[in-house]
């Protein structure tokens, strides 16, 4: 029986209070006026020193309606900004859990030999789906009632003026839009919670119904997950960016939140396995979960490869803005995300010996966290904050704010069943696995 | 050179695993061991070295990956940079994503079949090779173990095979 640790508890708070704090911070900074964007354009302006030969040239009224218009974009923008900040973090979590709950959903469906000693390290990274997936839809909530502008669709007047969004107001509009996010989230939830209790109820005698209950469940969930998970892809990430679309953009999402689950899973066990828990688990499972991070690494690199070269070699002017204002407004984050989420964890990971090894599974797990958040920052900022965006105080305390969460549920979700599970049939082959 | 050699045979892997382990206990060295099947981790208790294949196989894929680069860098940034299409040939790096299908295909191309070719080569196998089966029955279900010996140790090898469960021992010319 596992309990946690005060040093984690306490960890965990700071997180969760410095994080508070900082964002907190990041809603106090944003412009209270476009008058005062205005103010803060104008020093920018001057500071650079370039603005005073452009003025001359153009006549003056027109120049002044222009920089009305752009104060305006950019005070939107700066007021969009901590709450982009917070919505990443809060989607990337809950979708971590998710990924790493559909990986347990698989192992049971695969009938895997070699997981079930890890299934009680999954079930604690799924408990957290329940607390992030009532974040993650307040946030969504907050944003149908207007108190921010992350969704240009659910802003009436913006809708008016623009005929693309008006053809997509039958499957875009706000109730149906809650009401899908609400049967997604409870759909995850109780999927999660169903099966997480039968394997619980299994510890105390054996039990093939309550097996096979689950497998069927399993296979269950992964049908109503990818159905969901593609239509969840194209509410809460896509419609970002109302005017684009792209059709493998929920496989792309899909391979996003299973690697950094899978990640997730193989962080948790080498700390668990250090701290003397799971005396069971060897090397060769720390190998598999490694071949899995580095083959899903890959599969990530392909989708966005595919998403990229498809837009860039058609070049359609409707579709390729997508990746003009990326490439032009976060080159760094852009490409930055391919190196940190494809060519690193595939060097790193591509030698047999090098994925039984702790401390580079932990380094390149690392590294493909900060990799997919970036990919999810790359994802949402553009569409809400353009090229306003900065990784400040709002940003990186929303990330611990939102992280000290899901360590503190994680890991006082593992205490509360044995961490090992009993009675499953393929335990005693998870025990002597071996490659 | 052994001018003699003890063949002895098996008729289940077990029996053989634990034939090459008794061998290696007594110190005593295994010339060949011949399987009509991989018998799963036969290797590690021969003590044979880990192969370095996968190493070959990563640098001709770098290898490949620098041909397919070079290739199309001549051909169609250097040579003659036509507009095709409007695609940009004013460098490399603007048309990098047209060429990323072929870098990858040339890259596994490489890997792939000069690998295959170094195993070949380093196994010896081509056409028209002479079999050197010492046993027709070591490719249908037996399983033989090549241990070369000389006047002084025969008889306590022989022994050791017998005791691990060869169901039968040859003494025979070394060719």
């Amino acid at each position: 029986m596992y309990t946690m640790s005060s040093k984690i508890k306490i960890f965990s708070i700071i997180l969760v209070i410095i994080g508070a704090i900082g964002l907190i911070y990041g809603f106090m900074d944003t412009p209270a006026s476009v008058e005062d964007v205005k103010e803060m354009l104008h020093e920018e302006h001057s500071a650079h020193g370039g603005g005073e030969a452009m003025a001359t040239s153009h006549s003056s009224e027109s120049d002044d309606a222009h920089a009305d218009e752009h104060a305006e974009h950019v005070y939107h923008q700066l007021k969009n900004k901590p709450w982009s900040a917070i919505y990443v973090p809060v989607l990337f979590f809950f979708l971590i859990a998710l990924g790493a709950f559909v990986f347990y959903a698989l192992q049971y469906a695969a009938q895997a030999g070699w997981s079930p000693l890890l299934f009680r390290v999954m079930e604690g990274i799924a408990s957290y789906l329940v607390p992030g997936g009532i974040l993650v839809y307040v946030l969504l909530v907050l944003s149908s009632l207007h108190l921010n502008h992350l969704f240009i669709w659910m802003d009436p007047e913006v809708v008016a003026h623009d005929e693309i969004i008006q053809n997509k107001t039958a499957f875009l509009n706000i109730p149906f839009f809650l009401i899908r996010a609400a049967i997604f989230i409870i759909g995850w939830i109780v999927f999660s919670k169903v099966i997480i209790k039968n394997s619980r109820k299994q510890d105390d005698n054996f039990s093939m119904k309550l097996h096979k209950k689950n497998f069927k469940l399993s296979a269950g969930f992964l049908v109503f997950f990818i159905v969901t998970e593609s239509i969840m892809s194209w509410d809460w990430i896509m419609s970002i960016d109302t005017h684009w679309f792209s059709t493998l953009f929920g496989w792309f999402v899909f391979a996003s939140i299973f690697v950094s689950g899978i990640t997730v899973i193989a962080l948790v066990t080498i700390y668990l396995k250090s701290r003397g828990y799971l005396e069971k688990v060897n090397n060769s499972h720390i190998h598999d979960l490694g071949k899995f991070m580095m083959g899903m690494s890959i599969f990530w690199a392909y989708l966005w490869f595919s998403q990229f070269l498809l837009i860039w070699y058609s070049n359609i002017p409707e579709e390729v803005t997508y990746f003009i204002t990326r490439l032009e407004d976060y080159p760094v984050l852009f490409i930055g995300t391919v190196i940190l989420n494809w060519a690193l964890p595939m060097l790193i990971l591509i030698n047999s010996e090098f994925k039984r090894i702790n401390w580079i599974i932990v380094l390149s797990g690392i590294i493909i966290l900060v990799g997919h958040y970036v990919n999810f920052f790359v994802l949402i900022m553009p569409g809400t904050v353009g090229e306003s965006w900065f990784i400040g105080i709002p940003e990186i305390s929303s990330v611990l704010l939102i992280g000290g969460i899901f360590i503190f549920t994680i890991f006082s979700a593992l205490g509360k069943a044995p961490l090992t599970v009993k009675n499953n049939p393929y335990l005693k082959e998870s025990e002597n696995f071996h490659y | 050179m052994a001018s003699k050699v003890l063949h002895a045979i098996f008729t289940d892997d077990d029996i053989l695993m634990q034939a090459v382990k008794a061998m290696r206990k007594k110190k005593y060295g295994i010339g060949e061991v011949y399987c009509p099947f991989p018998v799963h981790g036969l290797d590690k208790a021969m003590g044979m070295p880990h192969t370095r294949l996968a190493i070959t196989s990563f640098l001709y894929g770098l290898v490949g990956l620098t041909v397919a680069t070079l290739m199309m860098n001549f051909i169609m940034i250097e040579d003659w940079p036509q507009n095709i299409g409007g695609k940009p040939s004013f460098s490399y790096i603007e048309n990098m994503p047209a060429f990323v299908p072929i870098m990858f295909e040339m890259t596994v191309f490489f890997a792939a079949h000069l690998m295959v070719i170094t195993f070949y080569m380093r196994s010896k196998l081509w056409p028209f090779k002479e079999a050197e089966n010492p046993d027709v029955r070591t490719t249908d279900d037996k399983f033989l173990m090549e241990v070369p010996v000389n006047e002084a140790n025969v008889q306590l090898i022989a022994e050791t095979l017998h005791e691990s469960g060869a169901s039968e021992i040859k003494l025979i010319d070394n060719k």
